[in-house]
This record gives C-alpha cells, structure tokens and sequence, in this order.
C-alpha cells in the first residue's frame, strides 16, 4: 500500500484528514455518531452558536430544488452556555477535534462569545460565522460588507488572544469576495470557511408565494458546486499563504478534490449528509484513493495544484 | 432534549414485492434483523432517484407493519402515495431493487401497561400504521375502535386483513362516496363519552391532529399523536422539520419531529404556533 499522509493543517491547529462536517449541518456531531466513529473525520465544526437560546424561523424552512435544497433555520440554537455545558463535552468525551461556530448580531456579541470560548479546553479552532444568510436584516450579513467583517474579526481576535486559530465563515453573496477574504485576514483571522449558502426563493405554485417561512434561504448542495470551486481558486490565487476550508455542494472524493486542487487545506460536507449519513466516511475514502492513484504522497501537495504553473 | 432512535442504521434492503392498492403502493422490504427492532410509529428515510438523481434528500415514510419472522428474513411494510418526484419512482421499483434506507428513525406510539379502550384515528393513508399498532394494542389486550376519514373513497387506506384487530371501524368521506358523509373528527367527541376512551392514537394530515387536540383539551384521554413536517434528512442533523411543543413547565421550543418525533403527545403541541415563529 501507498504511504499517504492525509493529514491537514488550519492555522496551527492539525487534523489527520481534510474532512470535516460544515456548520449547522451536523448539528453537535451527536446524531452522525450513530452512524460512522465521528473522530475518523478531520473534525466536527459546530452549529453556529449565539449568545442566548433562539427558536429559529417559521416552518416551511427547507425546499428541495434541482441538485439541491433550500434551508431557512435561523440559527435555532441552545445558546453558549447551556451548547458549552452539554454539547461540548460530549464531543471531548469522544475525543473528536472540535470546531467551534459562533455568529453574533453585533461586532460585540461575537467578542462575548469569543471570551466564553477562551477558557474552553479540547477546542481546535474557532470559526466565526459572518455569513449566514437567514437572519432577519440581511444588514447583519457582516460578510457582505468589508468594515464589519474587518471588525467583528479584529473583536475576535483581541478578545481570544493568539492562540486558537480563527477561521472566519464568508458569503460568495458579494461583488469582490478576495477584497473581504483580504480584509479579514488583515484583522487576524488565521483561516477561511468557503462558502456558506448562496441566497434563495422558491415560489409554491399551490399558495402562489414564496415557499418558505423565511421566503429566502440558503441554497446548498451540488448545485453551488462550481460557485464555491470559483471562489475557493480567486482567493486562494491571492492569499496562497491562507489555510481556506473549502465547502459548498461537495458529495464525493471527486468533489473534495477539485475543491483542494483549487485551494482548500480542508473540505467540509454538510448537504450531502443530509441525504447520506456516511457521505463523509465514503467522501474520505475516495479521496484518499484518489490522491494514491494521482501520485501525490500527500494532501498538502494536492492544495492548490490547480495553480501551478504552465510549464508543470 | 431526545437523541436519535438507537436502533437506526443504515443498509441496502430488497424491495420483496410491490403492490397497487387503489391510489397507493404497498411495498414489502427485507430489512433483516432490524425489523426486530422496528415499532408502531417509527419510520424510514429512503434514497430516491437512483446514484446520479437530482433528487438530493430522503425521503420519509412512516413503518406501517414488520414482519419479523417472515420467509425472506424481517421485513417492513411502507404505503406509499405517488405524489410527487421521490414517492413516485419508489412506487416504481419492483421485486429485487435495491434500495438505500435508514431505519428504524423517530419515536413509537406509547402502549399502555394496562388494557384500556382505545380510539385509532387516521386521514388518509395516515391510517397505515395504525392497522400495525392495533394489532399490537389488541395483544395487549386493548378494546381498539378506529375511525378512517378521507376527502374521498379512493384515498381510503384499509386492508381487510387489517381489520381483524380492531373492534369496530367507522370510514368518513367529505364527498359521502364512502361510509359516512362528513369528517372523522365529528363522532370522536361522542365515542369518549360513550367507550369511555382513555387514548387516542392518531396519524394523519396536521388539520386533523390540531382537530382533535381541541377535542381532548381539558380531559383526561391522552392524545399521542404522529406528525407530519417536511424534513430534509430524518436524523435531526438539519433542523427543518421543527414544531412548537411545549415543556412540562411550559417553556416552548421548537423540536424536531423527526427526533422528537413523529409521535408527540398532541397535548404539548402548539397548534396554534405551528408555522409561525415563535
């Protein structure tokens, strides 16, 4: 058998493979459990957590569409302290690698939350989500304008110290996305997570209305494939020194791939899990063949070898 | 807050066989050793479509019957409607198609530890897992009454071999095409009283659970029914299948139905929030 060293870096955070689950898509790593040894995977990144309990948007909040599907959860969550007291050490117990998400609705909420997380042992990294496109005022989407990005992550980082790697959570929802990638790094996020959901409608031709409760949500699955290779390869051409955790649409090895040769140090599968349990454990698999049978002796050289030069 | 069904897994099963039974299909399939482990008000999460489908999630059926001890190994019973894209090409796969399921998902129907009269009510092909828990309700020693409503004959699910554990049944139609002319909430009030009814088990369209919830308010008939929201993937991973239900304190949160779920005590259920934030 081939050597292959599987393992990946974010920051100064190490995993022994590139496959993690993507926010709000595995809720606590709990449920997946029952179906794969959840500490085979890379890691699990956390369902997007604020500061005080929230009960989420009014159902309908998912539409199937076309290679796809729609979601409008609204971040429905325990809040931090009581996700602190009973999710996160269940997830240490297991000794899987943690990923924390947090979102906030302002630049200090996500600062409060960082400070909650400083003194939390058996965390990876931190991911600040600043893009989840289902919250009421879409004048909260920070990822959709530079300056707050820049400060909710500058919060962030002073309130955390230098430590835990950040990985901040952007939108393709934007006109410049390298600008933004550029600005939060500058600020001190050590990592980004591409893509989150891409804004949606579906209309139900029964009522004659938009679908669902929240009437837009987060497009997700193969269907947004293309969208997050493309950013994934605009900021990684960039900023090649960024770790990026590459997401959006990814259900095989093959999909894994084209996101790691465009740039991502790591994949994260949410979608596909919805539809198949294990899709993380056969996604690991494939990729794994597919690097031995491509030759490379690691997933480090995969990354970005979309943008070698000509001459290679 | 509940955890996932500790029996679910996920397996490739034989469909045995396939039947049309007026507007709907009676699939039987070999789950094998999970049938065992498989109770009235459990359910199933089916992929559709075949490997290169469009169609991304599962879909969700409710178990109507197993069979344990059958010649093929256990199997599982599933009426299905062709409804739309996913239900229709599962309608479509004869003997020996294969088929990615994980089961057995969601909670069960509660059996009483003492026999009690019981009331069974089901809308439209809502009905089929109940014919599977009368039969477990009657070796209970259950006295089991069920009622069957529909908008109209054809979408009445009630196989003769059914009827063999339940006392009594009594069918509604809106349009009269069969049995009584009306709605099957409209006797239930009545058959409390009359059968001194202690559960109602109910499956069916939400209007109709929401029904008979203002029904038992304020009485002492437990209502246990089974919920229907539309969920992307079965496993309380994706958070969209929620309902407003009620704490013993009276906190509300929104849970999810495939978890905490299908079957809920209707009493705890906000009806009136269903669809709405909270």
């Amino acid at each position: 058998m081939t050597a292959l060293d599987f393992s990946t870096t974010l920051g100064n955070a190490w995993f022994p493979a590139p496959t993690f689950t993507a926010s709000g898509c595995a809720s606590s790593g709990r449920e997946l459990s029952q179906f794969f040894d959840i500490t085979t995977m890379g890691g699990v990144v956390t369902k997007s957590v604020m500061l005080k309990a929230r009960n989420g948007r009014a159902t309908p909040r998912m539409a199937e569409t076309p290679s796809g599907m729609l979601n409008s959860i609204g971040l429905q969550g325990p809040g931090i302290d009581a996700f602190l007291a009973k999710d996160v050490p269940y997830l240490v117990e297991q000794k899987a690698r943690i990923i924390i998400s947090i979102a906030g609705e302002t630049i200090e909420e996500y600062s409060t939350l960082a400070r909650k997380l400083r003194s939390v042992s058996g965390i990876s990294a931190i991911e600040v989500n600043i893009s989840c496109p289902n919250v009421e005022n879409r004048g909260l989407v920070f990822a959709c304008d530079p300056e707050a990005s820049r400060r909710v992550i500058d919060g962030v980082r002073r309130t955390i110290g230098g430590e835990l790697p950040i990985i901040a959570k952007l939108s393709p929802d934007v006109t410049d996305l390298v600008s933004i990638a550029r600005g939060v790094v500058d600020a001190g996020a050590d990592g980004l997570a591409l893509i989150n959901t891409v804004l949606g409608m579906v209309i139900n031709l029964d009522t004659m209305r938009p679908h669902l409760g929240g009437k837009t949500g987060g497009l997700s699955g193969p269907a947004i494939k293309p969208i997050a290779v493309r950013a994934v390869y605009q900021v990684h051409a960039e900023m090649p020194q960024v770790p990026i955790l590459g997401m959006g649409g990814i259900s095989s090895g093959r999909d894994a791939l084209e996101m790691i040769a465009a740039g991502a140090s790591g994949v994260s599968i949410g979608t596909a899990s919805f539809g198949n349990p294990t899709a993380i454990v056969s996604i690991q698999n494939e990729l794994r063949d597919l690097l031995i049978a491509k030759g490379f002796t690691s997933l480090r050289q995969a990354i970005g070898y979309a943008h070698r030069p000509e001459s290679e | 807050m509940a955890g996932i069904n500790k029996s679910a897994a996920q397996i490739r099963a034989n469909v045995v066989s396939n039947k049309r039974v007026g507007q709907y299909h009676q699939l039987i399939i070999n789950i094998g050793d999970l049938a065992q482990t498989c109770r009235p008000g459990n359910f199933a999460a089916i992929n559709v479509g075949g490997e290169n489908s469009r169609m991304i999630l599962r879909r969700a059926f409710a178990i109507s019957r197993v069979s344990a001890n059958s010649v093929s190994g256990g199997t599982m019973e599933l009426i299905v409607a062709p409804h739309g894209q996913g239900s229709k090409w599962l309608c479509a796969r004869g003997e020996g198609a294969i088929l990615d399921i994980v089961v057995p998902l969601g909670t069960a129907f509660g059996i009483p530890t003492e026999p009690v009269q019981v009331l069974l009510v089901g809308g439209g092909y809502g009905s089929a897992p109940l014919f599977g828990l009368a039969e477990v309700l009657n070796a209970k020693g259950c006295r089991v009454d069920m009622l069957l409503g529909a908008s109209t004959a054809s979408k009445i699910y009630a196989p003769m071999e059914g009827k063999r554990a339940v006392n009594s049944l009594r069918i509604y139609t809106e349009d009269g095409s069969m049995g009584q002319s009306g709605r099957v909430t409209e006797p239930i009030a009545g058959l409390i009283a009359d059968l001194n009814i202690a559960v109602i088990y109910s499956c069916g369209p939400m209007a109709m659970l929401s029904a008979i919830d203002e029904i038992t308010r304020g009485t002492d008939v437990i209502h246990q029914c089974a919920v229907e929201e539309s969920m992307a993937c079965g496993i309380g991973i994706c958070m969209t299948c929620v309902l407003p239900v009620a704490d013993q304190d009276g906190n509300i949160s929104m849970l999810r139905s495939c978890i905490d779920g299908p079957v809920m005590d209707g009493s705890f259920v906000q009806w009136d929030k269903v669809g709405k934030a909270l």
